[in-house]
């Protein structure tokens, strides 16, 4: 496929995430769609764009993985997964219902496509480590993307496996982070601060590239050339807002839900 | 570190069955890896290190990263044995074990080394006498407690070949082979030491051998004790403990851990909601004062005396 309809496409399904992502967080009156909204551009772009995987087969062996450190951002995860081909689109209308698989954190055992459970933060970064040197181990050419909430970084784990990630070289392994500058109880600089985040991560041994995280040709030229003869680990820090008006720079709607009136506004934005 | 227990003629260090078993296992299965935090020489996996170098992930001192690390690893097809001394890889990465291991479902072995109070003199930091309880209501984590060096090498080749999360809680303390003719490995199944009918005890881990020795002096007393090794503390083995209850009306529990929420915590459970009968809880309190191993065991009466000076006093508890 050429670049443009890869492009085409990922703006596509990204568009189709937001809305039912937002319907289904507007049905359950639950859920987290700022996160949703800040990924949702990133994720396509794997998903639609960058990896390999067949959602017939959800374990086999040489599939790039895919791991969802900020889990709470289920919108953004379950609609992926959903246009991915892993479930039908039925399963969305049981977000968060009870016995749903669609719980408000992921959990593998229940949804094809999820690569391990997440919810409490700072878990993704070790286990998609883990993912990567088993890659490296068995000499796959297998990728390991993890995608993690800036505000979550937060959490000594994710240095831990910083550290090791950087000390191992580990070319294969792509952590991107979701800089919305906002976590749960206001910004994350005035919480505690990140910046200079790509310092931190170059100090740990690690390639450090910004983007834009809504823009898809920009997020395909840093994604898709993963390795491309890299002998350190990637970090990806994606500039991101939330996309619908009266979302952007709000920590309330980490997870404030919409009212109906809300929800047309941002279906309307939203096309 | 903590003196080393005095050698005693007959008695092992469990670890070297440990380490010797997991050798053997990775020599046939290139699916076996081992993950430590710096913790090598106290595993005793330098055998390991030497023969399988690529297999063996030093994350450093980093616990959460060494247990999230094992989970990918399992992911990747890889079978991880993560061994670290119990108190901090239970302690330090409780979360993870919960969430990346446990409700995640991954399979991966958690080795916990020098678990108990092996560690003495250095104290409660270093003391890994609440493992139990934190673990035991994790249901995906199936809990064993290896009694002896015979018991270490089965678990751990049970580990190896079983689908799914493992807790194996070893220790440093030197123990006898327990005397148990045709002796099979069943997890989940609690093995009969002594047969007896007055009192049961049932204990696990470094606690066994003891219990043993205590039915056979109170035997000469005239009294009849059965005594289970009760090596896999999570799934419990119910219809043991029932038929204990039942059949000889009062129960004693012996553990190196804490006697909340572990082995004693389970049997009173178990008894108190379906055949209520005197359970006399042995282990410790809570936090120990400085002392060595052999201390601590003596000041809470973890020996043969005080195991059956606790199976006079739960069968002077039963109603008449």
């Amino acid at each position: 496929m050429l670049k443009n309809d890869t492009v085409v496409t990922i703006r596509e399904k990204a568009l189709w995430m937001r809305r039912r992502a937002f319907q289904m967080v507007f049905d359950a009156q639950l859920g987290h769609p700022g996160g949703d909204f800040s990924a949702i551009d990133i994720i396509a772009t794997l998903y639609f764009g960058v990896m390999r995987y067949d959602a017939t087969k959800p374990d086999m062996a040489d599939r790039d993985r895919f791991i969802m450190s900020k889990g709470h951002a289920t919108g953004a995860l379950y609609t992926a997964l959903c246009a991915a081909g892993y479930y039908p689109e039925d399963w969305l209308h049981t977000y968060m219902q009870p016995k749903s698989k669609l719980n408000g954190h992921p959990n593998r055992n229940y949804l094809p496509g999820v690569e391990t459970n997440t919810g409490p933060l700072g878990h993704g970064v070790p286990v998609a480590l883990g993912i990567a040197i088993a890659g490296q181990m068995t000499n796959s050419d297998y990728r390991t993307f993890v995608l993690t909430g800036d505000g979550e970084l937060q959490e000594g784990s994710n240095w831990e496996a910083a550290m090791s990630a950087g000390n191992r070289k580990l070319g294969n392994f792509t952590l991107i982070v979701d800089r919305n500058r906002l976590q749960q109880g206001m910004g994350t600089e005035e919480t505690n601060g990140l910046d200079p985040l790509d310092d931190k991560f170059r100090a740990f041994g690690w390639d450090v590239e910004f983007v834009d995280g809504h823009d898809v040709p920009a997020l395909l030229d840093v994604l898709s050339p993963v390795p491309g003869g890299r002998s350190k680990p990637l970090c990806v820090i994606a500039n991101t807002s939330k996309g619908v008006s009266f979302m952007e720079n709000k920590a309330s709607w980490h997870h404030g839900v919409p009212n109906a009136e809300q929800l047309d506004i941002a279906m309307k934005e939203l096309v | 570190m903590a003196a080393a227990a005095a050698k005693q003629e007959g008695y092992f260090d469990c670890r070297d069955a440990w380490a010797q078993t997991l050798e053997s296992l990775a020599e046939q299965d290139p699916r076996i890896v081992a993950v430590v935090n710096d913790s090598v020489g106290s595993s005793k996996l330098g055998g390991f290190q030497k023969k399988f170098p690529e297999r063996l992930i030093n994350v450093g001192i980093a616990e959460q990263n060494m247990v999230g690390v094992s989970a990918g690893l399992a992911n990747g097809g890889r079978i991880p044995f993560v061994s670290a001394a119990s108190c901090f890889l239970t302690g330090r990465a409780l979360e993870q074990i919960k969430a990346d291991i446990a409700y995640a479902n991954f399979n991966v072995k958690l080795i916990g080394q020098s678990s108990g109070v092996a560690y003495g003199e250095l104290g409660p930091t270093h003391h890994s006498i609440e493992d139990f309880a934190w673990l035991r209501p994790l249901d995906a984590i199936t809990v064993v407690v290896p009694a002896d060096p015979w018991e270490t090498a089965e678990a751990v080749k049970w580990a190896a070949s079983h689908e799914g999360p493992v807790y194996l809680r070893l220790s440093r303390m030197p123990v006898p082979n327990l005397e148990i003719a045709n002796r099979k490995f069943r997890p989940g199944r609690a093995e009969l030491v002594h047969q007896g009918g007055d009192v049961t005890l049932i204990a696990c881990g470094t606690m066994v051998h003891l219990a043993a020795k205590a039915a056979i002096a109170l035997a000469a007393d005239g009294i009849s004790a059965r005594v289970l090794n009760m090596a896999t503390l999570n799934p419990l083995d119910e219809a043991a403990v029932a038929a204990a209850a039942r059949e000889t009306g009062a129960i004693v529990t012996i553990e190196e851990a804490g006697i909340r929420g572990g082995l004693g915590g389970a049997v009173a459970e178990f008894t108190a909601g379906n055949l209520p009968v005197p359970v006399e809880r042995m282990g410790f309190p809570g936090f120990v004062p400085t002392g060595s191993v052999e201390w601590l065991f003596e000041h809470f009466g973890l020996t043969v005396p005080g195991i059956m000076k606790a199976a006079n006093t739960a069968i002077g508890r039963k109603r008449p």
